[in-house]
């Protein structure tokens, strides 16, 4: 029996090493096991609050007909009445959350317009579109219409 | 003065009432605060996504409001939404002609003008949210995942960036964001639907091409949707599951 | 945008694996193909292949340890590697990708060079002095029984080491072909012969690797090549090379046969972008001449004795010539591994997945994921394996038992 274990004294030697290092690696599995992991699914539950905690750029257009009622009045019953507030002036959560800090910004009088209206066969039907050699060739195109109520003034 | 007066409190009724949970939230929005709105259960959310390519006019104003609220790099394009269009000469339809310049975000030229009768539309492209995702399958650590309300997001603090979830998309909407080396994609702008708003590229959409849906709230508008208008997911083979569902979508659409 | 042709996703502009993700299998390829040869000696008896059994080892250790480096290179953050060992997804064939190689260079690889090489280690440790004393001390993990009952134990364990290596050399290699092979979203990788086609010709590079540096080590060290070893290992070239081409050529058929949605496009992408990667030096000069060179010479040794015809002479002045032959064909059939990794990898990713359109790979030179650390990363295997054939020389045995039944073709 003695002389056995003698021939293998080098096994024995190598497996308390791997038991040591499978141990090691439990130890250090242990320590750096990230915090909430596996509470919903495979993955770390802060994910999902780090995922909600990015900053709202644009606030909605709830936000504006707050303080803007008299836009809001001006739109209604108009073609541009259900048109994000945003899609023109682009992202203004700030300017909701502290007006005085920023405001918004003009919106080009002709591209933000031709954006949608410039004419374009790959478009359904039903939106008022024009050819723009024809139409205006050139000046801002709330010469003569009005965004906000933007039938012909 | 008097129907105006009528349709801006109706308005302003509607918007009140669909933003009940907005409102709620709306002072820690105010406050800076954002995280702190704890009014959100994910289980009585299912999130998912309807198109109507019927009504998308291409004006890529979607693609330049994701790109500002979720900070996406302008360069070197990369895309969490875009917006293709597609041109198909009726006799040779299996190839259309596809294009995305930088991705939508500047709206599309008009076609050239010809006799053929071609038929051309634009498809918005965004992330599918798969139920049975590819993509969470594929991460080595648990990285990407579908949340309990049914987004698939990112944990930013443990991506390795080894890029096999992107290879493993089968719609291409994922990208390694060149900045921070890891993946990103689209949220579903989680963090303001899980306040009440709806996302980014719905808000700005003028022609309510792209709608947000709560496929567990009964009420939703997207169950009318879905019941009433023929449907489609992209990729339907790939067995994904995908919650994104495309009303008038044509078939040559890839 | 340039080089672009037809229509991609706006996010497919860029290749997200780059050549450090083609050196990745090419090297496990290397790892796998080496220890299935150094397994046909050990457990299939080719007592003819000894003097490349030890040699075969270490070549399989020095590019396992360089086999993460290209890896650690290409992710976004390599100090979040470890995490796979954390929590890693077991869906995910890249996560348990992470066990299987630790599985396989601690209890295959290093477990029998180890046993294999104890009795060496200890009397190097007796014999040695300063540094290299505790060294191999080390190794010997201050055991030194040497006598003749611990060696045969070492033996009998070694031989059940090597009958768990090989499924587990072809689970290694398996394992990265099934990496690709299990994406149903991309039609160029996804089929299930995947893992197969990369085994063999892992195989196939492995048995050439470890052919070719015996030939040049033994040159170098102004030896005598024993030439029925490099015949054997030959011929086991030939018969993986056979085995390789027709699997790649059932993948072929049965893709033009189905003729999928997704042909044309793949089709198309081989015949502009993969023309010569493919075609030319994969199949053609990677494949074919290789098999034509050896399929030839196995005719040698039967026309030896026989005939006067012009054929007959030709084939016997080839005989004479083989061992150029099998360097030039060793060396070609690498080359057309390397290609082949190639075109699976970077070719994948060259079309787009809408059918439509297709980018171009633009390889850059000094950055992290460029041609010069892709060049390091191949010639550092080259370097370790040096100081291992220093620390444990595999050259013993060759001397103490010759072979010399000529080799015959079966």
């Amino acid at each position: 029996m003695g002389r056995r274990w003698g021939s293998s004294r080098h096994l024995v030697r190598l497996a308390a090493l791997f038991g040591v290092a499978v141990l090691a690696f439990l130890v250090v599995r242990w320590a750096l096991m990230p915090e909430g992991f596996g509470v919903y699914g495979h993955y770390r539950a802060g994910a999902l609050d780090d995922n909600r905690a990015r900053p709202v750029r644009h606030a909605g257009q709830a936000a504006c007909v707050e303080c803007h009622t008299d836009v809001a009045e001006a739109r209604a019953g108009g073609r541009h009445q259900r048109l994000s507030c945003e899609g023109c002036h682009g992202p203004l959560a700030s300017h909701a959350s502290d007006p005085g800090s920023s405001s918004g910004s003009r919106p080009d009088p002709r591209k933000t317009c031709l954006r949608c209206h410039e004419q374009n066969r790959s478009r359904p039907s039903g939106l008022p579109q024009i050819v723009v050699a024809d139409h205006a060739d050139e000046g801002p195109c709330t010469a003569c219409h009005q965004p906000h109520q933007p039938g012909l003034s | 003065m008097e129907s105006g007066r009528r349709a801006f409190l109706e308005q302003g009724a509607r918007l009140l009432v669909l933003s009940m949970p907005a409102a709620l939230a709306w002072e820690h929005i105010l406050a800076g605060t954002p995280e702190a709105a704890d009014n959100y259960d994910t289980a009585a959310h299912w999130w998912g996504f309807a198109i109507d390519i019927e009504q998308c006019i291409g004006c890529g104003l979607c693609v330049r409001a994701c790109k500002d609220e979720n900070d996406v790099p302008l360069e070197p394009f990369t895309f969490r939404t875009w917006v293709e269009r597609y041109v198909i000469d009726p006799d040779d339809p299996d190839h259309p002609m596809v294009e995305s310049p930088n991705g939508g975000y500047d709206g599309f030229a008009d076609i050239p003008s010809s006799d053929r009768k071609v038929k051309t539309f634009f498809v918005p492209k965004l992330c599918n949210h798969c139920s049975s995702s590819p993509c969470v399958q594929v991460c080595p650590v648990g990285a990407t995942f579908d949340s309990p309300d049914g987004v698939v997001l990112v944990d930013k603090q443990r991506c390795l960036g080894c890029r096999y979830c992107v290879q493993a998309c089968p719609y291409g909407t994922r990208y390694i964001d060149p900045r921070t080396h890891v993946v990103d994609k689209c949220t579903l702008c989680y963090h303001r639907i899980t306040r009440g708003l709806t996302t980014a590229c719905c808000e700005v959409c003028p022609t309510g091409a792209r709608m947000l849906g709560d496929l567990k709230n009964p009420n939703d508008p997207i169950h009318e949707f879905l019941r009433s208008r023929k449907v489609h997911v992209l990729k339907p083979q790939m067995a994904t599951h995908s919650k994104a569902y495309y009303a008038g979508l044509d078939g040559s659409v890839r | 945008m340039e080089g672009v042709q037809g229509f991609i996703y706006p996010n497919e502009l860029e290749l997200q694996w780059s050549v450090l993700i083609v050196l990745y299998p090419f090297i496990t390829g290397l790892v796998a193909g080496a220890f299935i040869l150094a397994s046909l000696e050990r457990v299939f008896n080719v007592r003819a292949v000894k003097p490349t059994y030890r040699l075969a080892l270490l070549t399989a250790l020095a590019f396992l340890i360089v086999a993460p480096l290209p890896l650690q290179l290409h992710l976004g953050h390599p100090e979040r590697s470890f995490s796979m060992y954390l929590t890693p997804h077991t869906q995910s064939a890249m996560a348990m990708f992470g066990f299987v190689y630790l599985w396989y260079l601690t209890v295959v690889l290093l477990l029998e060079i180890w046993l294999d090489y104890r009795k060496e280690i200890v009397e190097f440790w007796k014999a040695s002095t300063g540094p290299k004393r505790w060294l191999y001390a080390a190794l010997a993990l201050g055991v030194d029984n040497i006598d003749a009952a611990s060696l045969r134990v070492d033996d009998r364990l070694g031989r059940a080491v090597t009958i768990i290596g090989i499924p587990s050399a072809f689970l290694l290699h398996g394992y990265v072909g099934f990496i690709f092979g299990s994406l149903k979203a991309n039609p160029w990788w996804s089929t299930p012969l995947m893992p197969v086609v990369f085994l063999f010709s892992a195989i196939v590079s492995g048995i050439a690797l470890v052919m070719l540096l015996y030939i040049v080590l033994t040159w170098l060290r102004r030896h005598r090549i024993d030439m029925v070893c490099v015949d054997t290992i030959a011929q086991y070239l030939l018969y993986a090379l056979i085995i390789d081409f027709s699997l790649e050529m059932l993948d072929l058929i049965h893709r033009l046969y189905e003729a999928d949605e997704s042909l044309k496009a793949l089709d198309f992408m081989v015949r502009t972008r993969l023309w010569t990667s493919q075609v030319i030096v994969q199949i053609i000069s990677g494949t074919v001449v290789p098999i034509v060179l050896l399929g030839l010479l196995q005719l040698g040794p039967l026309i030896t004795s026989t005939g006067r015809s012009v054929l007959a002479r030709a084939i016997r002045g080839l005989w004479e010539f083989r061992l150029p032959i099998y360097v030039l064909a060793g060396t070609l059939t690498m080359i057309g591994i390397f290609a082949m990794r190639w075109n699976v990898v970077i070719g994948g990713q060259l079309f787009s997945k809408s059918f439509l359109g297709y980018t171009v790979y633009k390889m850059q030179f000094a950055t992290r994921e460029g041609l010069l650390p892709a060049v390091v990363l191949m010639v550092l295997p080259f370097v370790i394996l040096w100081v291992l054939v220093r620390l444990l020389p595999p050259w013993d045995q060759e001397e103490t038992e010759p072979a010399t039944r000529p080799a015959r073709a079966h």
